[in-house]
């Protein structure tokens, strides 16, 4: 019997995978040959997708992108046994794309069923919930600490700090809440995670529940995510099973368990406080700080909120130590970065990187420049609240101090290619649309400014007094960004500026000469 | 060419692309079976998630998933249920772009217009479908069967232009295999 690998991630679904599982089992059947079809999460490389690979006594081969009309001539080629054919790359981890790459948090995404809990465990899975039973909550939070991982979701807190504030608060409960409300565009991370190493999240939100004395942990996913919602409850649920959460977890007499909760189709609940309202069953509205989620944040008790990335990161720093992630990076933003390729390019996806990679090596090495080969001309890294990039900032390093630096922000590092089409007026108005129609609410600059950002730009775009209208914008622009309540109207200025500052032609104003940094 | 969502220069690949638009669209599952609301089955539903932490918004998932919107005489009860005021749970049924009031078609597709997918033609495709059957964003197809939605990121920017049918995910959306969809929604 042969054994073949086909993910079912939602962007491997959406190119085809099923219909390639129904022709395989067809032909299968109609050839008289037993097949073993293991359905995976995918390794990121989405240009590839649907990745068919064949285990092999030489290791996994891999032929992609398949489609359903590929599969006769592929099993009439060999692939049971691996030979070669147009669509072979060969073994996945020899494949440049791959190679090139450093997977620490995503090591299992692509290679194992995501709900079996033995292959996890024989992948390494749960060491890192072992040794932190081991440390206990001081221990592992040092461990944390030690590693330099900062709140992947965007804003780049420090998890071990922030957990510390947890351990330390007293309360009769406490929460682990887990932010997968990715609703950054461009970004997929958590998305490819949670389909494709569930339990990864499972044992991340476990350790943290360990740590910071807290006993029952939320996922709040995304409704738009369905596949993930379905990926997520089933690891749950086979976790439990296998006594990995529960009353008495590993045998350690300690309790954690956790829930998935559906958001709701609103981006503001990314944000932690406004996720913490629609958890309680609220208008997803901002709440002011202080008090903190760590001090007070779900049903008023003490909370730990990270993104999924975050979480899903810290198994490998606690099997591994947190010097050996440390030992990846650079400067202040170390381990590695989860960049999310798409948009205009022709081989987009994850990439798994130490931080410090520039912007050109993701756009022209992996990304292999334009779909539309025409040139290229922008960059939006960040997702919709960060900055356009041109093509004279492409040797910028990705990590958060170059990009403030910089005037942008990493976000949870999305990187959408533009080709020469794009009409960066065009953006900066879409930027002030899209807050429009996502603000809560609550503040005033955000609810009203975005509207009135959207008519400033059509303004100038029309040719209307575009002097007093550009003063106008300027003027928004640091008004948004002072006195917005959150980061959602306080970052929505970061892309119109960025398109003002590089790329005023569009609005047909004249190049001023760059201010020093 | 900025909006025309053919990646110029490579016919290969664009008709690979509507092959698999149709053989997607060719296996889509059956449309969900809803209920006609009935106050009994509300309470029931309600009745079920009432006892949980933070419980509305559980409950607006499992009505809609029941009776494919929300109705408005289910707030009063969510409200009696969870001891709020009508005020409130309004303003969370309102709040929320997911929960339709009225009765959406027998199909919800939901495209992205957010950066990626503009970035490669996404908003021409989205609005020549809309001024092909007629509607505008949110709307309904004359005849029920589709109700076209705008949504911010699907998490297939590395696929784009992508869309969401019903839990069906479409990659490199086109006009032609959009049509195939359209078509195939109105017979079943």
């Amino acid at each position: 019997m042969t054994r073949l690998y086909l993910p079912q991630d939602a962007a491997a679904l959406a190119l085809g995978a099923d219909q390639v599982l129904h022709v395989l089992q067809s032909e299968a059947a109609r050839r008289g040959l037993t097949l073993e079809i293991i359905r995976t999460g995918t390794r990121g490389a989405v240009w590839l997708e649907p990745l068919l690979e064949v285990e092999t006594p030489s290791g996994r081969i891999g032929y992609g992108p398949v489609q359903p009309a590929d599969v006769a001539a592929l099993l009439d080629a060999g692939l049971l046994n691996g030979a070669d054919h147009a669509l072979c790359i060969g073994s996945p981890e020899a494949h440049p794309w791959f190679a090139g790459q450093t997977r620490l948090t995503f090591a299992r995404c692509g290679l194992i069923d995501p709900l079996s809990v033995e292959a996890y465990r024989e992948h390494g899975g749960y060491d890192g919930l072992a040794r932190a039973l081991e440390l206990g909550p001081v221990g592992t939070i040092d461990e944390v600490k030690r590693s330099g991982l900062r709140g992947r979701g965007g804003a780049g807190f420090p998890t071990g700090i922030k957990w510390n504030t947890v351990m330390l608060a007293q309360a009769d409960r406490k929460y682990v809440v887990c932010n997968a409300d990715e609703g950054d565009s461009g970004t997929f991370a958590d998305r490819i995670l949670m389909e494709g190493d569930p339990l990864c999240l499972v044992e991340g939100m476990t350790i943290a529940g360990v740590a910071v004395g807290a006993t029952y942990g939320y996922i709040y996913i995304r409704s738009e995510y369905p596949h993930a919602i379905r990926t997520m409850n089933g690891a749950i649920d086979a976790a439990r099973r296998a006594g990995l959460l529960g009353a008495d977890i590993l045998g350690s007499g300690c309790a954690f368990d956790l829930e998935v909760r559906v958001g709701a189709g609103a981006y503001i609940c990314g944000e932690e406080t406004s996720l913490l309202d629609s958890l309680e069953g609220k208008r997803g509205e901002v709440r002011a700080k202080p008090p903190l989620p760590a001090i007070e944040g779900l049903f008023g008790r003490p909370t730990a909120v990270n993104n999924v990335i975050s979480l899903a990161s810290v198994p490998w720093i606690m099997a591994h130590g947190g010097q050996a992630y440390a030992d990846f990076g650079t400067g202040r933003s170390l381990g590695t970065l989860a960049v999310q390729l798409g948009g205009n390019v022709t081989r987009g996806g994850l990439i798994e990187v130490p931080f410090g990679i520039t912007i050109r090596e993701l756009v022209e090495d992996w990304g292999q420049g334009t779909r539309t080969e025409r040139p290229f001309r922008a960059v939006q890294i960040g997702g919709p609240l960060g900055a356009y990039f041109p093509a004279a900032l492409l040797d910028t390093p990705m990590d958060y101090e170059a990009f403030a630096r910089a005037g942008g922000l990493l976000g949870h590092g999305g990187v959408v290619v533009f080709d020469d089409s794009v009409n960066l007026a065009v953006q900066a108005r879409f930027a002030f649309e899209f807050c429009a129609i996502e603000s809560c609410g609550k503040c005033t600059p955000c609810r009203i400014g975005a509207v009135r950002g959207m008519e400033v730009v059509d303004r100038i775009t029309a040719g209307i007094d575009t002097e007093k209208n550009f003063a106008l914008l300027d003027d928004l622009c640091e008004l948004m960004t002072d006195a917005s309540l959150c980061a959602m109207g306080g970052l929505t200025p970061v892309p119109v500026v960025s398109a003002l500052k590089h790329f005023p032609d569009d609005f047909d104003r004249v190049a001023l000469p760059l201010a020093a940094e | 060419l900025y909006g025309s969502g053919a990646p110029a220069g490579d016919t290969r690949e664009g008709l690979r692309v509507t092959q698999l638009m149709a053989s997607i669209v060719a296996d889509l599952p059956r449309a969900a079976d809803r209920e006609v609301w009935d106050p009994v089955r509300g309470a029931e539903i309600i009745g079920a998630q009432a006892h949980r932490d933070g419980a509305a918004l559980p409950i607006l998932h499992d009505l809609q998933a029941a009776f494919g919107y929300v109705p408005k005489a289910s707030e009063a009860m969510i409200a009696e249920a969870l001891n709020l005021s009508r005020a409130e749970v309004h303003g969370v049924v309102s709040f929320y772009h997911d929960f339709h009031s009225e009765l959406p078609g027998r199909r919800v597709l939901k495209i992205c217009r957010a950066e990626a997918c503009q970035s490669v033609g996404g908003v021409a495709i989205a609005e020549r479908l809309l001024a092909r059957l007629g509607v505008q964003w949110g709307e309904t197809t004359p005849d029920g069967s589709l109700t076209i939605e705008p949504t911010f990121c699907l998490g297939l920017c590395a696929c784009a232009p992508a869309a969401l049918l019903d839990e069906t995910p479409l990659a490199r959306i086109d006009d032609a295999g959009l049509a195939q969809l359209v078509q195939q929604a109105a017979q079943a």
